[in-house]
């Protein structure tokens, strides 16, 4: 079985600057991660790779930096990797994200497996997944919570929502999205983190990929940012001083009084 | 299809269990407004058949007419048949706007929507407004890092998508209005080759959403079982335990406690905030709480600037001695 994983630089909690001009997340590489639900999907099809047999290729888009992930995919046992990474690319949205992964995975020969995170935990949206599947013509299944049984042509998955907990069948080829939980991703071996080090990683160009340059990058989204802003803030709160149990004391009063206001 | 003009409002209205989903009935009360402002026909979109009582709510919240679409495919609610169906029918109608709620299922199935159609999809806004001078959609949701919201246009491409979860926005008051017909489309899409196989309920609580009184914990609470006093003080006030969302993904809290942009929007009386920083995207639950009080030991958080009363201090010790002194 080939299965490919997409995975995603992300910034550190915390650590994210917005560019004022495109308004879109400064991408430096400096403070960077995997986005942590990329790693139960890593997991993921590693199992399903010691499961039934085959390769697994770990693919991102981002700056060149961001070839981190996939090193970091290989130490943990993915056979290779392969960045998407050109400035025609920068600011893309989901839409054009998804399209350009979409043609690396052609690039890539196709795969019977594409497993994705849910969602990456900068922007939030859960969206590439579903758009990924589309763009490939593929079925898919999001948030997936246990992989039942796995097969060279077919998976049964389990996914439980807010209040529904369902078993699907799945033939390949098709894509998944993994929620956290689905399994332990494990640590790099040794071994593994030498192998990642030192191995080949090509980058592909929008030129290499054959891509509508119109639909790549902040050129190719249709989602822009026109404004950012602070909420607006209630006026000053006001401070309950004095020790602990007179500001317990005080706060009690409070209450009573926002419950019983009326009488 | 006279019925039908193109450019119109669209709102996707799930059903679950033969029921519509609150949300569709929400954000058709938003769409009115919408509709009305940017002078365009509001329609209600569902996917397999729903009994005439479910089609006059949906013209009640506002819907001048009810999209049905009917077919073999879409017999079982999964992502590519709802997807196809729902391409089909934008393909043929072409509205300007289409809304869905983000409910698991709104979030699995509507990029799949967007990216055949090669529009833009902004996920989990919580406003929705027109831009007077284009008559364009703006969908504003917190922004990534920094405490500030975005607000997000799609201007080149049609529909305009956008989701909303659940709550963010109130529930109209149903109209009176007669009994009319959906107008029923037939669904030629591909059966789906993913089978369900299995399908159970899970019985859920009642979420935060429409709580008067609400304890709220962050994850300045420290230890898991500190929520003892949270869930101590909500029980002496008669009020609902709330959450953030590092202690839903802690597993600390159930989903249904969660507030937030992800989460569930509320409006009490009484909010109080214990060890809860105030992240952009919980802040965008909590616009409607009357009163807010607020417990945390920095001093700088921003949930101190919603705040109508502050302790700055360590929100265990606070509520320890909070419980005794309403004793």
């Amino acid at each position: 079985m080939k299965i490919i994983v997409c995975m995603k630089q992300v910034p550190a909690a915390a650590t994210a600057s917005i560019d004022p001009l495109t308004k879109t997340i400064v991408r430096t590489g400096r403070n960077a991660v995997t986005n942590p639900f990329d790693l139960y999907a890593l997991q993921t099809a590693l199992d399903i790779k010691e499961g039934v047999g085959g390769t697994l290729t770990a693919i991102t888009m981002g700056i060149p930096a961001a070839q981190k992930v996939l090193r970091d995919a290989i130490s943990r046992g993915a056979d290779d990797g392969a960045i998407l990474s050109d400035r025609a690319f920068a600011g893309a949205d989901t839409l054009a994200t998804s399209y350009a992964i979409s043609l690396g995975i052609e690039k890539l020969g196709g795969a019977d497996l594409v497993v994705c995170g849910k969602m990456a935990v900068d922007g939030d949206t859960a969206q590439i997944g579903p758009e990924l599947a589309q763009h490939l013509g593929i079925s898919h299944v999001s948030d997936v919570t246990e992989i039942l049984e796995m097969a060279e042509d077919h998976l049964v998955v389990r996914r439980v929502w807010d209040d529904i907990d369902q078993e699907l069948y799945l033939p390949l080829p098709a894509l998944i999205t993994v929620a956290k939980g689905v399994n332990l991703p494990k640590l790099p071996t040794i071994p593994g983190m030498l192998r990642g080090r030192v191995a080949e990683i090509p980058t592909f160009t929008a030129e290499d990929l054959g891509a509508d340059i119109a639909r790549c990058g902040l050129k190719g989204s249709p989602t822009q940012v026109v404004r950012t802003f602070t909420p607006p803030v209630r006026g000053e709160a006001q401070e309950i001083e004095g020790n602990e149990t007179q500001q317990a004391a005080k706060l009690a009063q409070i209450i009573r009084e926002v419950l019983h206001g009326e009488d | 299809m006279e019925r039908i003009k193109k450019g119109a409002l669209w709102v996707f209205c799930e059903v679950q269990a033969n029921e519509l989903l609150p949300v569709g009935l929400q954000l058709l009360g938003r769409g009115k407004t919408l509709a009305e402002e940017s002078n365009r026909p509001l329609y209600a979109v569902v996917l397999g058949k729903i009994p005439q009582e479910s089609v006059k709510l949906l013209h009640a919240s506002g819907a001048d007419e009810v999209i049905m679409s009917v077919g073999a495919a879409l017999e079982e609610k999964l992502e590519k048949p709802y997807a196809d169906s729902l391409i089909a029918l934008a393909k043929q109608f072409e509205p300007d706007i289409l809304l869905v709620g983000a409910t698991p299922f709104g979030r699995a199935f509507a990029p799949r929507v967007a990216a055949a159609l090669q529009t833009g999809l902004t996920a989990d806004c919580t406003e929705l407004s027109i831009e007077e001078e284009s008559g364009l959609l703006l969908q504003t949701r917190p922004a990534f890092g920094g405490n500030m919201m975005a607000t997000i246009r799609t201007a080149t491409s049609r529909p305009q998508m956008a989701t909303a979860r659940p709550g963010v926005l109130p529930l109209p008051e149903p109209m009176e209005v007669e009994d009319r017909d959906p107008v029923i489309i037939e669904d030629n899409g591909e059966l789906s080759v993913v089978k369900l196989l299995k399908e159970t309920a899970i019985e859920r609580g009642a979420d935060i959403s429409q709580s008067k009184i609400i304890v709220a914990a962050g994850r300045g609470i420290g230890q898991k079982k500190n929520l003892k006093l949270v869930q101590a003080l909500a029980d002496k006030l008669g009020g609902a335990v709330g959450s953030t969302r590092p202690l839903v993904d802690m597993g600390f809290c159930p989903y249904s406690s969660q507030i937030g942009q992800t989460g569930y929007s509320v409006a009490p009386d009484l909010l109080i905030c214990c060890g809860i920083s105030g992240a952009v995207q919980h802040l965008a639950g909590i616009g409607g709480a009357k009163t807010v009080i607020a417990i945390n030991t920095d001093p700088k958080a921003p949930i101190f600037a919603v705040a109508d009363y502050k302790i700055v201090g360590d929100c265990v010790s606070v509520l320890e001695n909070l419980i005794k002194a309403l004793d």
